[in-house]
């Protein structure tokens, strides 16, 4: 087995996932694409524990540990995601700005006007989406 | 390693087998970032991580095989169908599942498809591994686990266990003691008050 072939299939699952984290606006899809990722860093561990031949056979139980991580992020991730629908009604990454900052007065010094926070929520109000199941 | 590397253009019958199975798998990958349907999003994703399964096979990884197979196929696939069903996801096609900046996304990915496979390519090209069956077996990794990495095992699990406990309290709702600007039941979350919006 020649290791570029399970190197390339790696390289383009890794670049399918980047591309779903950045092109998707549905978290649980946002989620999916993580693993996407994440398997592809685990065949480049076997393919190369097998390359390599490690006695103590580290790639292969790391791949293990990190299925075991996986597991444990996406029950976290549904977690927060589902946290996210109760309050925002909402899973839409993009609709999810209240941490962004305002488009108004971006060059302010920080500190310098605390009145401006404040009216930054009541402009993000009807972002939110609210209502209505989908 | 590097000596007596066989050719490209004669490959064997076990690289044809794999060679499949990743198209199989970067095919369905495809169709799971692009694909208009989110419960077909994780159908797809099964058989990505199925073909993935049998790609460890054929490197002689079976144990990390069935691993694969009965955690991502059997318990993240159908966490996913959970919260795709818990957050009354639409069914049907929807048009608003890709946010606007494909186009830059699908840039950044081909550049990053292209700067790997290049630097793999030309950093792997004398690369040959025979495969022999044997070390990917669960004897083998059995008694590497607890023998060399039963640290690293321990800690798992008890980051399983708060991942655990962080997810029940995470997605409970009648726990008490939070803050007061949380009401407990979510139907008064659909009109938000005009003044505890901004504050979680």
């Amino acid at each position: 087995m020649h290791i570029v072939y399970p190197a390339v299939v790696a390289a383009l699952l890794f670049s399918i996932g980047v591309y779903g984290v950045l092109a998707r606006r549905n978290t649980i899809l946002v989620l999916m694409s993580v693993e996407l990722m994440l398997n592809a860093v685990n065949l480049n561990l076997v393919a190369f524990d097998v390359w390599l031949g490690d006695r103590l056979h580290s790639g292969q139980v790391l791949t293990l540990f990190v299925i075991v991580i996986a597991a444990a992020e996406v029950g976290l991730g549904l977690a927060i995601v589902l946290a996210l629908y109760r309050n925002r009604r909402t899973v839409d990454i993009d609709h999810l700005r209240d941490l962004a900052e305002p488009p108004g007065d971006r060059p302010r010094p920080p500190g310098a006007h605390p009145d401006g926070r404040r009216e930054r929520h009541d402009d993000e109000q009807p972002v939110q989406r609210g209502g209505g199941p989908r | 390693m590097t000596e007596a590397v066989p050719s490209y253009l004669s490959p064997t019958g076990q690289e044809i087998v794999f060679l499949l199975l990743g198209a199989v798998a970067v095919g369905s990958a495809l169709l799971v970032v692009t694909t208009r349907q989110l419960v077909h999003a994780a159908l797809w994703l099964v058989v990505c991580f199925g073909a993935l399964a049998g790609g460890y096979l054929v490197l002689t990884a079976e144990f990390v095989a069935w691993v694969q197979v009965l955690i991502y196929v059997g318990a993240v696939v159908v966490l996913m169908l959970f919260g795709i069903m818990l957050t009354r996801a639409p069914i049907g096609r929807s048009a608003d599942l890709d946010s606007g900046n494909r186009v830059v996304a699908a840039v950044v990915a081909v550049a990053t498809a292209a700067i790997l496979v290049t630097v793999v390519i030309d950093g792997f090209r004398t690369a040959y591994a025979p495969l022999t069956p044997g070390p990917g077996s669960a004897r083998e990794l059995g008694a590497s686990v607890f023998a060399t990495w039963v640290l690293p095992f321990e800690a798992l699990s008890v980051l399983l266990l708060a991942a655990l406990i962080g997810a029940i309290v995470l997605s409970r709702t009648d726990i008490p003691g939070g803050e007061p600007a949380d009401p407990p039941d979510d139907l008064s979350r659909s009109t938000p008050p005009p003044d505890q919006t901004g504050g979680h």
